[in-house]
């Protein structure tokens, strides 16, 4: 491997062996460290997965929940060792497999910056070399001297997050640490690894979160069923990914035996009833949600939600609304009509929640990325005139709000797109 | 370019080696596990260390009322309380670190299964948070002494060495448990009540009553490698108070056992913990 290879990944596998059963024999002679031949319920959770990441490569890694993403970063991290294959890291390696890994809730936040950091491999002198920086970061200065225990989950993530972002590897596994905090703070972390990685170390992301990682990565990796299904340009590994989620494959069971509801299949459509992939700016968009109660489920509330770009956009959610059917019952479909979708050509996602009548538990737990969808259009057919329109409208806004300029001498500049409307503001006089 | 560390991940067949380095480069790790057990043993109790005071102290009244008032038992000339509490600091330090190892790698799981370093690391640390208790109970000792007007020799001096003896003990059953436990959490059942007998074949009765009875009763004694420790711990602190067939021959007789089935006690667990080490993220 040459100077420039980070990571070189070379037919990795790894098998798990399920169904605990209580063979005494087997038992004890694994408990002697005797490998067992028994084959019977054995999984392979990654399989000859190879592949080569050059240094400074920020790499996004996809897929669905139990595709292998996590097991391949537990490998790379020396958590677990893989059954077959071989990986080379060239560098000092750092990882974020979780946000808080060993935090102490009877500890103080200060006390924590410490254990938590040397669990991470950072030694004592860099972590009061660092302390400043961590402490500013978390934004929990006033409270270094609570235990944590005390903190809202919010504090913890903070703090924990601005101990791992001061880890300074040369490598960097990072496994989907997105998934708490709010809107506010994800910001900050999407900001934190944008600034590591174009300091050109070298990254690999596994996240559910396709604004991050659209926006985090050139390059990406998509892992189905333990295998590299793609790997390439991000943008069209993720439209492979899309196309693949949308096929008319039934959705995987969300939890075995779990009683509520099972969603089957979310598909998109025209006004036609017709599935459909491609719509027009303004287009009617359906969303029908294929589902199978287990059981009656009184007053169900569904929450859909679209999102695009950088992030979430808008959604449809029977909480804020109060319309929810009175009860549902076997095998059934729910669909959402959306009106004149204001979005903008690009490729969008919807995630699916379905709670109880109390609006407080899960009758089906969240699905990200269940279906999407793809707005379609020239710069010229959405009424852009503006010179290179085309390069700038890619990947730049998701909606658009009719608006005009009003300039210095009192004129206004309205875009072609947005003329029509009457304007309701009164004019200014300063 | 030329320093850059490389990582080669490959399935390791059989035994992990043992890598030093390693753990030398991870040492401040050990020093803040402990830290950590230390810090939160004691938190949110009324009397804090007092605990580590008043578990000898009430096994030792018991005991004395028992064994010493009630059973006549022997006890190389000494006071109970003093026999007693001798026993006593030495093994709940031999005791609670074996324990704390065995329970280390469960009660860390979490860590466990999201960030690597030497798995070593942990119950080693366990081992080492136990020192706390130890001098508290020595001082108690030491004070016990003191009221019975017993004075420690110079060859105190070998303490140290006493300890570390134990602590290879505690830490070799320790790794063995403690690796067991991650499968087989049949462990945590198991392990008071065997340490419960262990204790009082080890601490209530005298060498000298075992040596008595002939050289197999002698041999059976000396593999217990903690019937030494007592047996040295005891004769280097109360030698000017011993009467009787306690000895310092008995001593060296007892060590020279005692310490091969310490070194192979804790070679015999790190080989079953380094055999292990690969699974423990996958099935704990």
């Amino acid at each position: 491997m040459n100077g420039e290879t980070a990571i070189r990944v070379a037919g990795i596998g790894k098998r798990y062996r399920l169904g605990q059963t209580l063979d005494w024999g087997r038992s004890i002679r694994r408990a002697l460290g005797k490998p067992s031949e028994n084959a019977a319920g054995e999984i392979w959770a990654l399989r000859e997965v190879s592949f080569e990441v050059p240094r400074g490569t920020v790499l996004g890694i996809i897929g669905r929940n139990g595709a292998g993403k996590s097991t391949l970063l537990k490998i790379l991290t020396r958590v677990t060792e893989p059954t077959v294959g071989r990986a080379e890291l060239r560098g000092r390696v750092g990882s974020l497999l979780e946000v808080g890994t060993g935090f102490n809730p009877e500890l103080t936040g200060l006390e924590n910056i410490y254990l938590n950091g040397a669990i991470l491999g950072m030694r004592k002198a860099e972590i009061s070399r660092k302390l400043e920086e961590i402490v500013e970061f978390s934004g929990v200065r006033a409270f270094l001297e609570t235990p944590v225990k005390r903190y809202s989950s919010g504090m913890h993530v903070r703090l924990a997050f601005a101990v791992a972002a001061h880890l300074d590897p040369e490598i960097l596994l990072i496994d989907e640490v997105l998934a708490v905090g709010d809107a506010a703070f994800q910001r900050r972390c999407l900001g934190k690894m944008d600034e590591v990685a174009k300091g050109g170390r070298t990254i690999l992301f596994v996240s559910h979160n396709m604004g991050a990682i659209r926006r985090l990565c050139p390059q990406c990796l998509w892992l189905n069923e333990g295998r590299i299904a793609a790997l390439g340009n991000t943008e069209e590994v993720i439209a492979q990914y899309f196309d693949a989620v949308n096929s008319d494959e039934l959705l995987p069971d969300q939890r075995p035996g779990h009683t509520g509801i099972r969603i089957t299949r979310v598909t998109v459509s025209d006004t036609q009833g017709l599935p459909c992939q491609q719509f027009a700016h303004g287009d009617d968009i359906a969303v029908r949600i294929h589902y199978e109660a287990l059981g009656r489920i009184v007053r169900p509330r569904f929450n859909l939600s679209v999102s695009g770009g950088h992030g979430l956009l808008f959604g449809a959610n029977m909480v804020l609304d109060d319309i929810r059917p009175e009860a549902i019952e076997g095998t059934g479909v729910i669909t959402c009509r959306f009106r004149k979708v204001p979005l903008l050509p690009q490729t969008y996602t919807l995630s699916l929640t379905v709670y109880d009548a109390t609006g407080e538990e899960y009758v089906a737990p969240p699905i990200p990325n269940v279906a999407s969808f793809r707005i379609q259009g020239d710069a010229l057919a959405l009424g852009y005139t503006g010179e290179s329109a085309d390069k700038y409208l890619e990947n730049s806004y998701t909606i658009r709000v009719p608006y005009d300029w009003v300039f210095p001498d009192g004129s206004i500049g309205t875009p072609k797109w947005a003329t029509g409307g009457p304007a309701r503001f009164e004019d200014s006089h300063d | 370019m030329l320093n850059t560390p490389v990582t080669i991940i490959q399935p390791s067949d059989g035994w992990r080696s043992l890598d030093l380095r390693e753990l030398w480069d991870r040492r401040e790790l050990l020093y803040f596990f402990a830290w950590r057990d230390l810090k939160v043993r004691y938190k949110q109790t009324l009397f804090g260390v007092l605990w580590a005071v008043a578990g000898p102290l009430a096994s030792m009244v018991v005991f004395t009322f028992v064994f010493d008032k009630m059973a006549g038992l022997p006890s190389d000339g000494l006071p109970g309380p003093i026999f007693y509490l001798s026993g006593l600091v030495i093994w709940r330090y031999f005791a609670n670190a074996l324990s704390a190892a065995s329970n280390s790698l469960v009660g860390n799981q979490t860590i466990l299964t999201k960030v690597y370093f030497p798995r070593l690391i942990i119950p080693l640390s366990s081992c080492i948070t136990g020192f706390a208790d130890f001098f508290v109970a020595l001082g108690v000792m030491l004070v016990l002494m003191a009221y019975y007007g017993i004075l420690p020799g110079i060859a105190m001096l070998l303490l140290p060495f006493l300890l570390l003896l134990t602590m290879a003990s505690a830490l070799g059953a320790g790794l063995f448990f403690a690796s067991l436990n991650v499968k087989y959490r049949d462990v945590g059942y198991i392990l008071p009540f065997l340490l419960q007998l262990w204790m009082f074949c080890t601490i209530i009765v005298p060498y000298s009553e075992v040596a008595q009875r002939g050289g197999a009763w002698r041999f059976v004694y000396g593999l217990n490698p903690m019937g030494g420790v007592v047996e040295a711990f005891r004769w280097c602190l109360l030698r000017g108070a011993m009467t009787g067939p306690g000895n310092a021959n008995a001593t060296w007789i007892l060590l020279g056992t005692g310490v091969p089935v310490a070194l192979f006690i804790l070679a015999a667990g790190l080989l079953y913990f380094k055999r292990l080490e690969k699974m423990f993220a996958d099935i704990v």
